[in-house]
C-alpha cells in the first residue's frame, strides 16, 4: 500500500506525484520503475520510471502522462489517497560510469525517465549534454530539473513555439559531427528512439534506448514485454529496460504497442479521456 | 468418456448403492462396480462460463467409489502419490461416512487437499499403480482417488469444522519464504507450526503463484485457494505482498540486515519459452502465462468490470499438449474465440496434459491437430497474425522421455488459418534469484541446485518446488515445501 503523498500538474496531461514506498526507495537505482494498480481487483497493472526517490522520507516520485483509462483514474487520485499496490524497483538499472561525454535526449514524458539517469551520469564525472523535445512548449517538462544537471542544454519543440524549431534528431546529429560523444541514452516515443538510433548508428557512438512497452507482471513470467534485440528475443522487464538502441527492432515493438488498440480505445471512449483531463 | 448429466449419475448412484451389498463382496465381485463419473456442467453451457466445470461427486458416489478400494495390504497406491498420503486408510473412513477422519489422514501429509483434489494428475501417480485399474487393465478405471479426496476437503470447508494445526511457542526466529506457490504455502504453515516467526514475500498482489494466476477459476475455484490461504493468516503468518525478493530487497540483506536466519525460496519457473520461429512477435501472439495472467489474475473474463484488456481472437491457436495448453485452449474459447485449435506435434496418447481435462476440452468442442507443430506465424501485411504454416509430424524412436520423438515430415508443410496463436510450451526458470545472488548455483537449465535436505549453495537459503525441478506439478512442489521446512526447523532448533 502506498499513500500520495503530493500531487502536482506538470504540464497540460502531466502529473507527478510523490508516493509512500519506503522498500523501493531504499534500493531503487536510475533506470528502474515500478508497476503499480490502484487496487487488486480489477483494475489494470502499468509500468512507470522513478523518477526520483528520497531513501530518507521513503518517497518516490512518478511522473506520467494521461493516456488512458488506467492513468486517467490515477490523475484522478488525490494527495492523502492509497494506491493498493506498488512492485519495484524493477528492472536492471542504468549502467553508470564516467564514460566522458554523454548525450542524454528525451521526448515528451521520457523527459522523466531520463532525468535521474542524466543526475546520476553527471553524478559520475561525465560531461553532461541533454537535448529535450516536445511537441510544443505547453508540454515541456522538468526544464529546471534537467538545465540544472546538463553542462549543456537544448530544447527543441515541433511548432518552435520555444526552443528550436528541430526535431531532437537535429542537434543530436551536430553533436555527434562536433563533439564525438562517448554514449548517447535516448528516451521517448518508440518512434523518436528509433530515428535516435539511426542518427548515432553512422557515427558508431553506443546509444541506450530505455524501451517502453506493454507489460503485465513486471517479474519475468508473462513475455508480453518481450522485444527483438539483436535478433534475439529478450524481455524487457528483466533483460532491460535499457538495451543498445543500435541492436532493437523498433519497427516490431510499436506494432506490439498496438496490440490491445482497439480495446483499449473502446475503453477510453467510454471515459471521455478528453473531457476528463480538460476537468482537472 | 462421453458427457453424462449430472442427475442421471445421482440417479444411477443412488439405484446402484440399494443394490450393492458392501460387507459380503469378495476382491473380484468389488472391482466389477462401475467407477464413479464425476458430474459436470453441461459442456456447451460451461463453455460460455468460467464456474467450476467438475460439479465433485454426490455423497451416495463417494460411497461407491471409496468402496471400490480393496484396502491392499502393500497399497501401491501410495507409493505413487508424491507424499505418501495414507490412501487406503481416508478411503476407507470416507466409506464410513466419517469424513471428518478421511480429511484428518490426508492432512497428515498433504497441506491442500481441496486443491490436490482437484488438479493433481492422479492417473499417472496414485491411479497408476492402483490394484483395481491394474487388474481391470485401464489406469482410468483404477479407484477415483482424487475425487474422493476433493469430496472429503470441499465437505470440511463447507460445513465450517476446518481446525487449525496447533503451534508451538515461539522460538524467536525468524524466516522469509519467497514466493506464493504450493511450495511456499506449504513451507510457511509447517516453519510456522514450529514456533517460528514466518514472513512470505510476494511480488504479485495476490497469493498462490500458478494456482490464482495459471490454473482457471473454472478447474480451480479462487475461492478454495483464499481458503487456504486465510487459513495460513489465521496461523500467524505475516504476508508482504508486492515484494520481488531479489529487486525490492536481496537475499544477503534479509539475513545481514533484517534479522531473517532461514529463507526459503519457491519463487516458480517463470519466463515462458517461445519456439523462436519467424513471426512470433507479431501482434496475437501470446504465452499462455500472459493469456492466463490477463485472464485470471488480472478477471479479464469479465469484460465489464476489468480494466485489463484481453485479445479475443475469432480463431486461435494453441501450440503445446500439457494442462496449460488445455487451460489457455479452454479459456481462449470462455472469453470469445469461436474455434480454438490445440496444435500438438505428438499424439494425444503423448500428451503430458490430464486425461480428464482433455476429455473435457473435447466435450467443449476445442480441436485437436496432432502431429503438427508450427513452422512460423504468418503475417497479415499488417504485422498482425494471420495463420500458421505448420509440419506434418511422425513418430520416431523413444527419447530420453521414453516417449517416441515426433519427427517433421518434410514437404508437408500447409497453413491454417488464425487470427491469434498462444504458445503453451513452458517455462523456463526465472532468473531473477541468481542474477541478484552469485553465492545461489544453478543447472544448466538455470534451476536452482539443492542438496538431499532442499538446502542450496547459500548459507541458510533453502529452495523448493518450480524453480528446482523445472515445471512440475502442485503436489511435488508440495512436498519440496515440507522437506524444505524439516530441514530448516531442524536447523534453527539445533542452534
Ligand atoms: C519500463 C516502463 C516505464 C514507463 N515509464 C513511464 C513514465 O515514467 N511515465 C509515463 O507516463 N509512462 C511511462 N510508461 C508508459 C506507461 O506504462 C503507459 O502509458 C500506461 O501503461 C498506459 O496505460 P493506460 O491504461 O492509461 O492507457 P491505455 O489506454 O491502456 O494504453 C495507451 C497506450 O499505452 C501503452 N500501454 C498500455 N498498457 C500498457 C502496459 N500495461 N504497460 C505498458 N504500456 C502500456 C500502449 O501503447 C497503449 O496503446 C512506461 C512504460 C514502461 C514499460
Ligand atoms: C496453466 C497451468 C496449469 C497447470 N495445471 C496443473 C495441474 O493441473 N496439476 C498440477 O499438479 N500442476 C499444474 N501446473 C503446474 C503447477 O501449477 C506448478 O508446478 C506449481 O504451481 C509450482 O509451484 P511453486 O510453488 O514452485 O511455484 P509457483 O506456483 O510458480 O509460485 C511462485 C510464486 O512466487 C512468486 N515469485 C517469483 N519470484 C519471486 C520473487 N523474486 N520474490 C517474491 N515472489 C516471487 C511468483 O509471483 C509466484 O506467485 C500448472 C501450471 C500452469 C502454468
Ligand atoms: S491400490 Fe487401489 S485398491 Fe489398493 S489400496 Fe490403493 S486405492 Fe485401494
Ligand atoms: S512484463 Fe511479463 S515478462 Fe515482462
Amino acid at each position: 500500500m502506498s499513500r500520495i503523498l503530493s500531487k502536482i500538474h506538470l504540464s497540460k496531461d502531466v502529473f507527478q506525484m510523490k508516493l509512500q514506498a519506503p522498500n523501493i526507495a531504499r534500493e531503487r537505482k536510475a533506470g528502474q520503475f515500478v508497476i503499480l494498480q490502484a487496487d487488486s481487483d480489477y483494475t489494470e497493472r502499468i509500468p512507470l520510471t522513478i523518477a526520483d526517490a528520497d531513501a530518507e522520507e521513503g518517497s518516490i516520485t512518478i511522473i506520467f502522462q494521461v493516456v488512458g483509462k488506467t492513468t486517467l483514474n490515477l490523475a484522478l487520485m488525490n494527495e492523502g489517497d492509497v494506491i493498493e499496490n506498488v512492485l519495484g524497483p524493477l528492472g536492471q538499472p542504468t549502467h553508470i560510469e564516467n564514460f566522458g561525454t554523454v548525450v542524454c535526449v528525451g521526448g515528451g514524458i521520457g523527459v522523466a525517465p531520463l532525468h535521474p539517469i542524466a543526475q546520476a551520469m553527471k553524478d559520475a564525472g561525465n560531461r553532461v549534454i541533454t537535448i529535450v523535445g516536445a511537441r510544443t512548449k505547453e508540454l515541456l517538462i522538468l526544464e529546471d530539473e534537467m538545465r540544472a544537471i546538463a553542462d549543456e542544454f537544448i530544447v527543441c519543440t515541433d511548432d518552435g513555439s520555444y526552443g528550436r524549431k528541430d526535431l531532437v534528431t537535429k542537434p543530436l546529429q551536430e553533436i555527434c559531427e562536433s563533439e564525438k560523444p562517448d554514449v548517447a541514452v535516448v528516451i521517448g516515443p518508440p518512434v523518436m528512439m528509433k530515428f535516435c538510433a539511426e542518427t548515432t548508428r553512422p557515427y558508431g557512438i553506443k546509444t541506450y534506448a530505455s524501451l517502453n512497452t506493454i507489460m503485465v507482471d513486471g517479474t519475468g513470467m508473462c513475455g508480453g514485454c518481450r522485444v527483438t534485440v539483436g535478433n534475439e528475443t529478450k524481455f524487457v522487464c528483466v533483460d532491460g529496460p535499457e538495451f543498445d538502441a543500435h541492436l532493437v527492432d523498433f519497427d516490431t515493438m510499436m506494432l506490439r504497442l498496438t496490440s490491445f488498440k482497439t480495446i483499449e480505445q473502446k475503453s477510453n471512449h467510454e471515459c471521455h479521456l478528453e473531457k476528463a483531463i480538460e476537468k482537472l | 468418456m462421453t458427457y453424462i448429466p449430472a442427475e442421471k449419475l445421482e440417479q444411477e448412484a443412488k439405484e446402484l448403492l440399494d443394490k450393492l451389498d458392501f460387507d459380503k463382496m469378495k476382491p473380484r465381485e468389488r472391482m466389477q462396480i462401475p467407477m464413479q463419473e464425476m458430474p459436470s456442467q453441461e459442456p456447451a453451457v460451461r463453455a460460455k462460463n468460467i464456474e467450476e466445470v467438475a460439479l465433485g461427486y454426490y455423497e451416495e458416489q463417494v460411497k461407491i467409489e471409496a468402496e471400490r478400494c480393496l484396502q491392499c495390504k502393500n497399497a501401491p497406491c501410495i507409493k505413487g502419490c508424491p507424499v505418501g498420503i495414507n490412501i487406503p486408510g481416508f478411503l476407507k473412513a470416507a466409506a464410513e461416512g466419517d469424513y471428518q477422519k478421511s480429511v484428518d489422514i490426508i492432512k497428515e501429509s498433504s497441506m491442500l487437499p481441496a486443491i490436490c483434489g482437484r488438479v493433481c494428475p492422479q492417473e499417472t501417480q496414485c491411479m497408476e499403480l492402483c490394484t483395481v485399474g491394474k487388474g481391470l487393465k485401464d489406469k482410468d478405471k483404477s479407484v477415483a482417488i482424487g475425487r474422493v479426496e476433493r469430496f472429503v476437503a470441499d465437505w470440511e470447508r463447507e460445513t465450517g469444522k476446518m481446525s487449525l494445526p496447533e503451534i508451538a511457542p515461539a522460538t524467536g526466529k525468524k524466516v522469509g519464504i519467497v514466493g506464493s506457490g504450493p511450495a511456499g504455502l506449504t513451507a510457511a504453515a509447517d516453519i510456522r507450526k514450529a514456533g517460528h516467526e514466518v514472513v512470505l514475500f510476494e511480488a504479485f498482489h495476490k497469493l498462490g503463484g500458478v494456482m490464482v494466476y495459471g490454473i482457471p477459476e473454472f478447474r480451480l475455484p479462487k475461492a478454495i485457494l483464499d481458503k487456504e490461504v486465510e487459513n495460513l493468516l489465521s496461523m500467524g503468518v505475516k504476508i508482504e505482498k508486492n515484494f520481488l525478493v531479489g529487486r525490492t530487497r536481496k537475499l544477503s540483506d534479509l539475513l545481514e540486515k533484517d534479522g531473517y536466519d532461514a529463507l526459503f525460496i519457491g519463487t516458480g519457473a517463470g519466463l515462458p519459452n517461445f519456439m523462436n520461429i519467424e513471426g512470433e512477435n507479431l501482434v496475437g501472439v501470446f504465452s499462455a502465462n500472459e493469456f492466463l495472467t490477463r485472464a485470471n489474475l488480472m478477471k479479464a473474463y469479465t469484460p465489464d468490470k476489468a480494466d485489463t484488456p484481453i485479445y479475443t481472437g475469432k480463431k486461435t491457436a494453441v501450440i503445446g499438449g500439457g494442462n496449460v495448453a488445455m487451460d489457455a485452449a479452454r479459456m481462449a474459447l470462455r472469453v470469445g474465440a469461436e474455434e480454438v485449435y490445440v496444435i500438438y506435434r505428438r499424439t494425444e496418447k503423448e500428451m503430458p496434459a490430464r486425461r480428464e481435462e482433455v476429455v473435457h476440452a473435447q466435450e467443449e468442442g476445442i480441436h485437436f491437430n496432432f502431429l503438427t507443430n508450427p513452422k512460423r506465424v504468418i503475417s497479415d501485411g499488417k504485422g498482425h497474425v494471420a495463420g500458421i504454416e505448420c509440419l506434418r509430424y511422425e513418430l520416431g524412436e523413444p527419447d530420453d522421455s521414453g516417449r517416441r520423438r515426433p519427427v517433421a515430415i518434410e514437404g508437408s508443410e500447409f497453413v491454417l488459418e488464425m487470427d491469434s496463436v498462444i504458445m503453451a510450451l513452458g517455462n523456463s526458470s526465472n532468473p531473477l534469484i541468481s542474477q541478484t545472488a552469485k553465492e545461489i548455483s544453478v543447472n544448466k537449465w538455470g534451476n536452482i541446485t539443492v542438496d538431499e535436505d532442499g538446502k542450496t549453495s547459500m548459507d541458510r537459503v533453502y529452495a523448493g518446488g518450480d524453480i528446482v525441478l523445472g515445471a512440475a506439478t502442485v503436489i511435488l512442489a508440495m512436498g519440496e515445501g515440507r522437506r524444505a521446512a524439516e530441514s530448516i526447523n531442524k536447523l534453527l532448533a539445533s542452534e
